[in-house]
């Protein structure tokens, strides 16, 4: 029965081979080529060179800086944000959960671009931010011009951007919590707070943490926002490592250079995913 | 808690909650709501001292200009056809794949599907610059190949349907298969018309990735009549100088049909970008 054992590759074939073809291929040659120089219009063995030369430089140490920076602040911001809106969106007693959870959920539906060029309007010095803080009689703030502002408001537009679409993860895995747990805890007098942290959070651990490990992977690879909302700016203040192995890559056309810093980025992910499913595995 | 001073504290937590909650609401769906009142503004009118908050009458005015700038029917026929034909043929591929990783016991089935898996965890950078010099070396950059091939295979696409395979009963399959049915026959006619809900989800996934998809589209494409309407629409911030008001035509349009397409299947539309994480 030669042919029913074919079946199933048949059905696979297309898949593996577009996935060799795309996917496969390309790992393998950015990781060759990222110990590959330009020389002379070929590129030519280098050792370790191009990854010796990462260490010495600057500009990537500011990347590797920024995209940390948007890592630990803006993603546990974001997710205990989440946790908290859904578990509030989950009170049987609340009247209109439909509409607060569609309204929440609409920015994550929008494109990358047109809320990352959004937001770059809003945040103009005499935008609409500023008018508003203005009723308050708060000065201008130069959201896009200052190192500090600037990385604030990416972290602000990924926050609204994002939270809304791990609010719903939240909502979904919280309707698998036994109405019981709750019964029980609120006999024994526990209150709302503590039946959050005692009961809630402990029950959607393994939804905490496959949210923290995809934010985490997206947060590493950041490109749209910063390219489009500062391009990096200002004295590279928001520059990612995304941002820059694109720079690198198609402004400069270093590809080696560019290949062993996509690998840079593919180790960490590796060690934070590790670290994550090691903590969340240590009960 | 005392019972006496339960009503008055409870009202005030409720008052609380419900005030925040529609704060939060405001926030998220009030710079929406400021970007259609921009697309039919002037420019200046969008640095104004108060703030505009009306509608103007400048719509068709901004969305000629937007027109004159990057070619508007162009770039959105580019987006639209890379991203229906996209859906299509990645569904084809990934529902097959995941249909033989689910339904049948072979030599490398977990291998193959741990690969695919792990793939995923890896940069979307890692890929970029192979794929480019690829796309050089055979002349493919600014096609339409380009722009759709690359992420044909998509694994979460696979995984996705892979789960939704894996509760349909083996039974069905095999009293059809005693019945004398082809393979691809069962697949089509008995276990393809069970799936349209998760279809349905992953096509929205596929279709969403795909219209927003921004980098690989930045580096496959360099001529404007290419490129796809994120790729246009970020070309436009970096001229010196910006007319807002054609901006905010663009990114509305980018914006009004998921809208409103979110409005009306928003129960698949979440399935379809939470995937497996719903039933976690």
């Amino acid at each position: 029965m030669l042919h029913k054992r074919l079946t199933p590759y048949m059905f696979l074939a297309p898949a593996l081979i577009l996935f060799l073809w795309f996917t496969a291929y390309p790992i393998v040659a950015s990781l060759i080529l990222s110990f590959q120089k330009l020389e002379g219009g070929k590129y030519v063995f280098a050792g370790l060179a191009n990854y010796t030369r990462l260490f010495q430089d600057s500009v990537f140490y500011e990347a590797l800086k920024n995209t940390f920076i948007f890592l630990i602040v803006q993603v546990p911001i974001m997710l205990i944000l989440a946790l908290i809106l859904a578990s509030a969106l989950n009170s049987k007693l609340l009247k209109l959960r439909g509409l607060f959870r569609v309204g929440f959920f609409m920015p994550a539906v929008t494109s990358l671009v047109a809320y990352a060029i959004l937001f770059s309007i809003m945040l103009q010095d005499t935008g609409l931010l500023n008018q508003f803080l203005a009723l308050f009689g708060i000065d201008n703030i130069k959201w896009l011009s200052h190192p500090f502002w600037a990385k604030f408001s990416i972290i602000m537009a990924m926050t609204w951007r994002w939270t809304g679409y791990n609010m719903v993860i939240y909502l979904a895995a919280m309707q698998n919590i036994p109405e019981e747990l709750y019964e029980a805890a609120s006999l024994d007098g526990a209150g709302k707070v503590k039946q959050f942290l005692n009961i809630t959070v402990p029950q959607l651990k393994p939804v905490i943490l496959f949210t923290a490990i995809i934010s985490t992977i997206s947060t590493l690879q950041l490109f749209d926002e910063p390219y489009n909302l500062t391009n990096g700016g200002p004295a590279d203040a928001t520059l990612t490592l995304g941002l820059y192995i694109y720079r690198v890559g198609f402004s400069y056309f270093d590809f080696g250079y560019a290949s062993a810093m996509a690998y840079i980025i593919v180790v960490i992910v590796a060690i934070l995913s590790i670290i994550q499913l090691k903590v969340a595995g240590d009960d | 808690m005392e019972h006496t001073n339960k009503k008055p504290s409870q009202l005030i937590s409720k008052i609380l909650l419900y005030f925040s909650l529609c704060v939060f609401l405001f926030i998220s769906i009030f710079p929406f709501y400021w970007m259609f009142v921009g697309s039919t503004n002037h420019t200046s009118k969008m640095f104004t001292n108060p703030p505009t908050l009306t509608f103007g009458d400048q719509f068709m005015t901004n969305l000629t200009n937007l027109n004159e700038s990057i070619g508007i029917f162009r770039v959105l026929f580019n987006s639209l056809f890379v991203s229906l034909t996209f859906v299509i043929l990645s569904l084809l591929v990934c529902t097959f794949a995941a249909y033989a990783l689910s339904k049948f016991k072979f030599k490398g089935r977990n291998t193959i599907f741990l690969v695919f898996v792990l793939s995923m965890m890896i940069p979307y950078q890692a890929t970029l610059i192979p794929l480019f010099r690829m796309m050089t070396e055979f002349n493919l950059l600014n096609t339409y190949f380009a722009l759709i091939a690359p992420q044909l295979c998509f694994p979460f696409a696979i995984f996705l349907m892979r789960q939704n395979f894996l509760a349909f009963p083996d039974s069905l399959i095999e009293s059809s298969r005693i019945d004398g049915a082809g393979e691809f026959r069962i697949f089509w006619s008995v276990v393809l018309p069970s799936m349209k809900p998760a279809l349905a989800a992953t096509s929205i996934y596929l279709f969403m990735m795909q219209w927003n998809n921004f980098m690989w589209p930045l580096v496959a494409v360099n001529s404007p009549e290419m490129y796809t309407f994120p790729v246009a629409l970020s070309s436009l911030i970096g001229i010196s100088m910006i007319d807002y008001g054609q901006i905010m035509v663009g990114i509305s349009i980018a914006t009004v049909p998921i809208i409103i397409f979110f409005l009306l299947l928003q129960r698949h539309f979440i399935a379809g970008m939470l995937g497996s994480a719903v039933k976690g």
